[in-house]
């Protein structure tokens, strides 16, 4: 049993420091001070030495799983090696330490980074116009039913009312529909896993603003009727958003722009590498055709005779998402991933992550209930069904997995599908990897006969196990109060 | 393909396994018509080391804060972060997790986020703070957001010494909603008090107030707080954590929400992101806080753990009902910034402030006479203030900028008709020879020197 971790307040002794402030020369402390409402109480901050924080945090680090240790094959979320050069390069003086309102004249190489980059996001989604200010793949949708409702606005005089999404959707999308203003409209699918075209066309009439649809969808599967779908939607008028959440299928192989949308985003934290950071940063770049392009965000990088400035004179711009131009940071990471890949690099990453996927699904098939049995995309989903008959659910198995050191996919999402377990391997992970990966599931799927209890109670080896969630709400403590 | 271990031998081997005789086979869902059937025009994948070399050349072409001197600030500062923040923070275990979903391998990520929400709450004076937002702009959006659905009305007092580019934020995310922000009137860089006062009635949601404000200012921002209150508004305060060591917090006069942006807690200037939008509240609007929280549990030995907790807010589980559509936050921004607060502690924290403090109150002592510029404000400054040149500001930026002397944020891009005027911050990285450097330089450029 590993010991309880402790807490950098309960490493706290009064009078210990671990920074010392930069001296003020006399002259400077000469100057007059001027009076102010004074703090009385200092902020209980912890008192810890340089080392003791340093030691605290190393430590406390080895309670996490994360990519760099071993496989995570979280669907929906991309979790791909992150590139160690990327970091470094976002962290050098000559792009960490600019400053967003320096004169444009001492930041040309980071307009370029900018510029760049928005070419190379063009070239892959086949959009015409871009901002990279979004931060997260949730203010991407949500800027682009902004600029949606701005555009119906410019050409009809009125926002219109609904926003349709399938019924697999991602939580943000209704989350962000209500936040533009929109009513959510929802899609059941149907039981190919596909939109289910009669169930659109009863949905569509002339108060509908858009569609709001990922493809490849959420159940891994690319939309094969993606065009029909679109028109049927531009029909009445609406406009058609695609969530990139899945772009790490599509890159090279197929473009949003060609299917006809009118505005996608694209999760730099997910197709392009960047890493997650135990929860952010995010970026949520946001392409549009050029119908759209009068609306996005202010301001946008404008470039003549190789000289680059922000415009900020967009008079039908929504305004703007981000205190100043998105998560720069990773622009940088981003830019250095596509220099590092290339086009046929970035071909091959979606390639291999099809691969990859669909060689889970034909070796898991026999023992798993596959949802959609045919040949998935970058994704593939399980339904625990068989599994829970014989008395393991799929937070069971999920929890299972943890004992042999591997993150569990997704589970309990798409909501549509029972039981579900979602995985999504990447391009990252080697073959070996996928076998012995494998070789788990199977034998967990044995243990459920031999020894249910193991299961039941597992995880066994982490560092807590099964943890109280319900009692953590009911017994709220989400700040820490000196005793 | 450095990045991808799957050589064509394996791959062939997997499509037998899979049963397909060749990868297209597996897109046989795409109709033919959407596939590329091109390669992308993009140029071919490079070696590291030719990676390194163009991003280190375009690096090359920007003055930077860190090689050059920097008095820019305007929601961006230079503060020193402590070089066991940048290692710690590299490490692999923070960097290259995932939103802590399964709890049982995710405790150093929840923990970190339960000390975070701990420190902003003791820096602010408040009961609850979250796992973070994507910056101060739209921390304050969310802000004015869970205002109006608290009280159930429409309007917001935002003056417009609040930093103008969280206000522009700030409408475009609400505006849809039908919430409206209405000016306050200023007077002398303040806010104006009989005027915010004549302002409020029933309809009122929320008052916003900067803490210092836009311009530096140490306001008195107790009785704005009590008035709006008084009316059954709520008072959000935006506020500056640096300052928090000097100045008393926001919880002390009784705010609502306090918001901020983290970036200064030990976080990269990086061109304006990524940053960490601060969130913290009283308890009782814990329920509609947006975003992510950590509290504490056992596990089923007895032991302390941390979760995510109060999720039933969240879009995931609520979809349309939630109080806010954010999923992925800033988690390693807050991971620095928690590395940073331990560091500096109360004492670290007071220093800074009082650092910034002096070096403010000196350099606006060394700019006073000198014939041609204008001290704009009056009232207490904590590290920034507004001066005003005779001569063109843009003009003085660029004759400091071939110095290599970043000098300040001029303030005619923010359409507050001030555009003989410049902002000038000063942190603790600032020598006594930088300050000096700088009003000798604004002095010579007056006098017209070259």
């Amino acid at each position: 049993m590993q010991s309880e971790s402790q807490l950098i307040f309960e490493l706290s002794r009064p009078g210990r420091v671990g920074y010392d402030v930069p001296s003020t020369p006399r002259e400077i402390l000469a100057a007059q001070v001027p009076d102010l409402p004074r703090r009385k109480v200092p902020p209980k901050l912890p008192e810890v030495s340089e080392n003791l924080v340093v030691r605290h945090y190393t430590n406390l680090s080895t309670r996490n799983h994360h990519i760099d240790k071993d496989f995570y094959p979280l669907g929906s979320c991309t979790m791909k090696y992150n590139p160690k050069i990327n970091d470094e390069l976002a962290g050098i003086p000559g792009f960490g330490g600019l400053h967003p309102f320096q004169m444009t004249n001492t930041a040309q190489g980071a307009l370029e980074v900018l510029q760049r980059l928005s070419d190379a996001l063009l070239e892959v989604t086949g959009m015409d116009a871009i901002t990279l200010q979004p931060a997260a793949g949730a203010q991407g949708e949500l800027t682009a039913l902004l600029m949606f409702r701005a555009y119906h606005q410019k050409h009809g005089g009125r926002p219109r009312r609904r926003v349709i999404i399938p019924d697999s959707a991602h939580g943000t999308n209704p989350a962000s529909i209500v936040i533009a203003g929109y009513e959510v409209t929802e899609l059941k699918s149907g039981a190919d896993g596909l939109t289910d075209i009669q169930a659109l066309k009863s949905a569509l009439s002339d108060d509908v603003a858009a569609l709001m649809i990922t493809n490849p969808n959420t159940v891994g599967l690319f939309e094969s009727r993606i065009a029909e779908i679109i028109e049927l939607v531009h029909s009445v008028g609406g406009l058609v958003y695609m969530d990139g959440a899945n772009l790490n299928a599509m890159l090279g192989v197929s473009r949003p722009g060609d299917m006809g949308f009118d505005a996608c985003h694209i999760n730099l934290h997910k197709t392009f590498s960047t890493p997650h950071g135990g929860g952010g940063p995010g970026s949520g770049p946001v392409a549009v055709k050029s119908s759209l392009a009068p609306f996005l965000p202010s301001p946008v990088i404008n470039t003549r005779d190789g000289v680059h400035w922000w415009d900020w004179n967009r008079p039908d711009s929504i305004g703007h998402v981000h205190s100043f131009y998105g998560n720069f940071g990773m622009h940088v990471r981003a830019l250095a991933y596509v220099l590092s890949m290339g086009g046929d690099g970035l071909r091959a990453i979606s390639e291999n992550a099809i691969i990859n996927a669909n060689y889970l699904r034909v070796k898991l098939s026999g023992t798993y209930e596959v949802a959609y049995d045919r040949p998935c995309t970058h994704e593939v989903i399980l339904s625990g069904d068989r599994q829970k008959a014989r008395g393991a659910k799929t937070l069971d198995i999920a929890k299972r997995l943890l004992d042999y050191g591997y993150h569990p996919p997704t589970v309990y999402f798409p909501l549509i599908v029972h039981e579900a377990l979602m995985l999504e391997p990447t391009e990252s992970e080697s073959r070996e990897t996928l076998d012995e990966f494998i070789q788990v599931m199977l034998e967990i799927d044995r243990e459920i006969t031999r020894d249910p209890e193991l299961l039941k109670s597992a995880p066994h080896t982490t560092p807590v196990r099964r943890l109280d969630e319900a009692g953590a709400a009911r017994n709220l403590d989400i700040r820490y109060t000196a005793k | 393909m450095r990045y991808i271990p799957n050589t064509p031998d394996d791959r062939a081997a997997m499509l037998r396994d899979i049963g397909v005789s060749a990868f297209e086979d597996l897109l046989s869902a795409i109709p033919g018509n959407l596939r590329l059937n091109r390669p992308l025009n993009l140029p071919d994948g490079k070696s590291e080391f030719d990676v390194k070399s163009i991003m280190r050349s375009l690096a090359r072409k920007n003055l930077n804060t860190v090689d050059h001197t920097s008095f820019l600030g305007a929601g961006s500062y230079d503060h020193y972060v402590p070089t066991a923040v940048n290692t710690l923070s590299l490490r692999s275990e923070y960097v290259t997790a995932y939103t802590p979903y399964q709890p049982e391998v995710a405790q150093a990520t929840l923990q970190v986020i339960y000390e975070f929400q701990s420190m902003i709450c003791e820096l602010y004076g408040m009961e609850a703070a979250n796992a973070s937002m994507y910056d101060g702009g739209t921390a304050l959006a969310e802000a004015i957001m869970l205002a109006a659905a608290q009280t159930r009305r429409t309007n917001i007092l935002c003056p417009p010494n609040v930093h103008p580019l969280y206000l522009r934020v700030a409408r475009t995310l609400v505006e849809p909603q039908g919430i409206t922000l209405q000016p306050v009137p200023l007077r002398d860089g303040g806010i104006d008090r009989a005027a915010l006062e004549s302002l409020l009635n029933g309809g009122i949601a929320a008052v916003v107030v900067q803490y210092p404000n836009f311009f530096g200012i140490v306001e008195d921002i107790s009785p704005f707080i009590t008035a709006a209150q008084a009316n059954g508004a709520l008072a959000i305060v935006v506020a500056d954590p640096l300052a928090m060591g000097v100045l008393e917090p926001p919880g002390s006069f009784g705010a609502d929400i306090v918001v901020g942006e983290g970036q200064s807690l030990g976080n990269l200037q990086s061109y304006g992101g990524p940053y960490l939008g601060l969130f913290a509240c009283k308890a009782n609007l814990i329920r509609r806080m947006p975003g992510r929280i950590v509290g504490v549990t056992r596990d089923v030995d007895g032991r302390r753990g941390f979760v995510l907790t109060l999720q039933t807010r969240e879009q995931h589980i609520r979809r349309d009902k939630a109080t806010s559509n954010i999923c992925t936050n800033e988690g390693l921004c807050a991971t620095r910034a928690t590395f940073y607060m331990s560091m500096l502690g109360p004492r670290g924290l007071a220093s800074v402030g009082e650092a910034c403090l002096h070096r403010c109150a000196y350099l606006r002592q060394q700019l006073t006479g000198i014939p041609g510029v204008h001290l704009a404000f009056g009232g207490p400054h904590f590290k920034e203030f507004a001066i005003r040149l005779d001569k063109s500001v843009e003009g003085f930026l660029h004759y400091m900028a071939e110095r290599k002397v970043l000098a300040g944020v001029p303030l005619k891009w923010f359409g507050l008709r001030m555009d003989d005027s410049l902002l000038v911050a000063v942190t603790e990285t600032k020598s006594l020879e930088d300050l000096d450097g700088f009003a000798a330089g604004v002095k010579q450029y007056l006098e017209g020197g070259k």
